[in-house]
């Protein structure tokens, strides 16, 4: 076996192993730590495929994160307080499923990933990666000042949704619930990487023109992309949300950009397991360096210099290499 | 004499004060190689580029098959059947040379919207790939990287690239470049068989192959095309001489 696939597998098998033990002994908050990991490692599968396959340097992918916990907010606060969206033309009331609630959320950043994709990927590089920052800045200043769902304050919302069979309230079973869309989630993203698609998004990231030549357009292949990574990390959103009982602004704000980005740099940019890893070393720090300094950002960003500067391939290709072109 | 497949009417193309392209006309017959040459700094790759759609004209039109493509871009001309090789290669370089040309397959085929299927491992793309690999002498370097290829064997890569699309033209740019007295050679061989699939405008230095394989030689200088005819015209044509062969002689 390759390095690369033992340790996504050790990677994979860490992220299942810690909350059962944790489980078994009875250290709940363990568990909801695991899950924070598994929830932000979904929305870094979803940038990864924009950033890693397509080169798209996305700054505006807590649009779609905001969106996925706003379209549970939404519908689970109407659903608590008993009082519909919408009555005419047509009577929509909200919901406390999780399965709709990640339809909603997934098709709701996907669209806004259309639009966003659509206007922003007539550009590139430095202009990008503007026109998505400014775009998530719009999301953000518009989610504080929408009064009708906390505004400011955010939202929040008393039971965790139900989904059939399940006790969601029960953090071993939530877990699971996250654990397995993130399995599914890079399962697909891996067979995406692989198909004809992910051949044709990986070469227009390597050469437009080539693709350009072989008579395939670059920029519906990006913009597809584009929607398919904003779908993946609303669903994320929607999740995280569930995993907070609480949405606010920040989930829009850049910095939630940002650190979805970092998750993907830590672990290695295009690495199937690399937000997983990222995220998982995300937390980790934040948990252990948090506890001793408010100020334990400094030591994330001290170690985000060291992979830029001497670990090009993120953590990943520090232990596996660098990355063999498959076929 | 039959149509031509590819027709330039009256291009003329400036960057400021320079004339790159000057009422250029030229055409492609079926079943013919026409080499473009003329010293450097004459304006052939400007005039590949207009033919191909990535730069538009100032004034003139492209026509393909009876069509006026002048308005199209490059992905609309490739796939009405115009394949082009670039003098700089233009390859994919982190993937295998394989999957360089099954790239160009699947471009051919059209279906590039699948998410779910190894792409690897369909049949009939590799087919084609690994049929065009062979055919310019690259199959066994099917699995390398295609950073890891020389400049003449991406060279190679380029036509293989383009041979997996069966166009209805071919535009090579300097294909022969960085290949080498034998490689030369045999793909001077190759590209003469190549003209009964489908005609090629060919823009080289490499004089030997163009006189050996050329039906017709247009010599551009300066942005002007100054001669048009067979390869004892263009030899025996004082203009020429005088502008281009005539240097090459002296050297």
């Amino acid at each position: 076996m390759r390095r690369e696939t033992v340790l996504n597998t050790v990677v994979f098998l860490g992220l299942l192993v810690i909350p059962l033990w944790a489980w078994v002994s009875n250290e709940p908050f363990t568990i909801t730590l695991a899950t924070r990991v598994a929830v932000l490692a979904l929305a870094g599968v979803g940038l990864n495929v924009a950033l890693g396959l397509g080169g798209l340097v996305s700054f505006g992918h807590a649009v779609f994160f905001g969106i996925g916990g706003y379209a549970m907010g939404v519908l689970a606060s109407h659903s608590q307080t008993f009082t519909p969206m919408m009555e005419w033309p047509f009577l929509i009331e909200g919901t406390k499923s999780m399965p709709v609630i990640w339809l909603v959320a997934m098709i709701g950043s996907g669209l806004a990933a259309l639009a966003i994709g659509a206007l922003s990927l007539r550009t590139s590089g430095v202009y990008f990666i503007m026109i998505t920052l400014a775009f998530g800045q719009m999301f953000y200043f518009f989610a504080i000042s929408w009064p009708a769902y906390g505004g400011e304050d955010g939202l929040s919302i008393y039971v965790r949704n139900g989904f059939p069979g399940l006790n969601t309230l029960d953090p071993i079973q939530f877990f699971a619930i996250c654990y397995v869309i993130l399995g599914l989630a890079v399962f697909g993203v891996a067979r995406l990487s692989r198909s004809s698609f992910g051949l044709a998004l990986s070469a227009a990231r390597q050469n437009a023109t080539r693709v350009q030549s072989v008579g395939i357009g670059p920029y519906r292949l990006r913009l597809v992309a584009f929607v398919i990574s904003g779908a993946i990390t609303g669903l994320a959103g929607a999740l995280f949300a569930d995993l907070n009982r609480f949405v606010s602004p920040t989930m829009f704000s850049w910095q939630t950009s940002g650190e979805i980005m970092i998750f993907i740099i830590l672990g290695g940019v295009g690495r199937l397991f690399g937000p997983i890893v990222g995220a998982a070393l995300f937390i980790l720090l934040e948990h252990f360096l948090g506890g001793l300094s408010d100020y334990w950002n400094i030591y994330l960003g001290a170690l985000l210099l060291v992979v830029v500067l001497f670990a090009k391939g993120g953590l990943i290709g520090l232990v596996a290499g660098r990355e063999v072109a498959h076929d | 004499m039959t149509d031509p497949i590819l027709e330039i009417r009256n291009i003329s193309k400036s960057f400021g004060a320079l004339k790159a392209s000057n009422n250029v006309s030229l055409d492609l017959r079926p079943g013919e190689i026409h080499a473009l040459i003329g010293p450097n700094g004459a304006g052939k790759s400007t005039l590949i580029k207009q033919i191909d759609g990535s730069l538009v004209p100032d004034a003139g039109s492209v026509w393909f098959e009876g069509r006026d493509m002048t308005a199209l871009g490059v992905v609309a001309r490739a796939q009405a059947g115009l394949a082009r090789t670039f003098q700089i290669s233009s390859l994919a370089m982190d993937m295998t040379v394989l999957q360089n040309v099954v790239l160009g397959a699947l471009g051919r085929r059209g279906d590039v919207f699948r998410f779910f299927r190894d792409v690897m491992k369909d049949e009939e793309l590799l087919g084609i790939g690994h049929h065009a690999l062979k055919q310019v002498g690259l199959e066994e370097f099917a699995r390398f990287r295609t950073a890891e290829l020389s400049h003449g064997q991406r060279r190679q890569l380029e036509v293989a690239v383009a041979l997996t699309r069966t166009p209805k033209v071919f535009l090579m740019d300097e294909p022969m470049a960085g290949l080498g007295a034998e490689g030369s050679r045999r793909l001077t061989g190759f590209l003469d068989t190549l003209r009964q699939e489908a005609p090629i405008l060919l823009v080289e230095h490499d004089m030997d192959a163009v006189f050996a394989l050329a039906d017709r030689i247009t010599v551009l200088v300066y942005g002007e095309v100054i001669a048009t005819g067979s390869a004892a015209e263009i030899r025996s044509d004082p203009l020429v001489r005088t502008a281009y062969l005539g240097e090459e002689d002296a050297a």
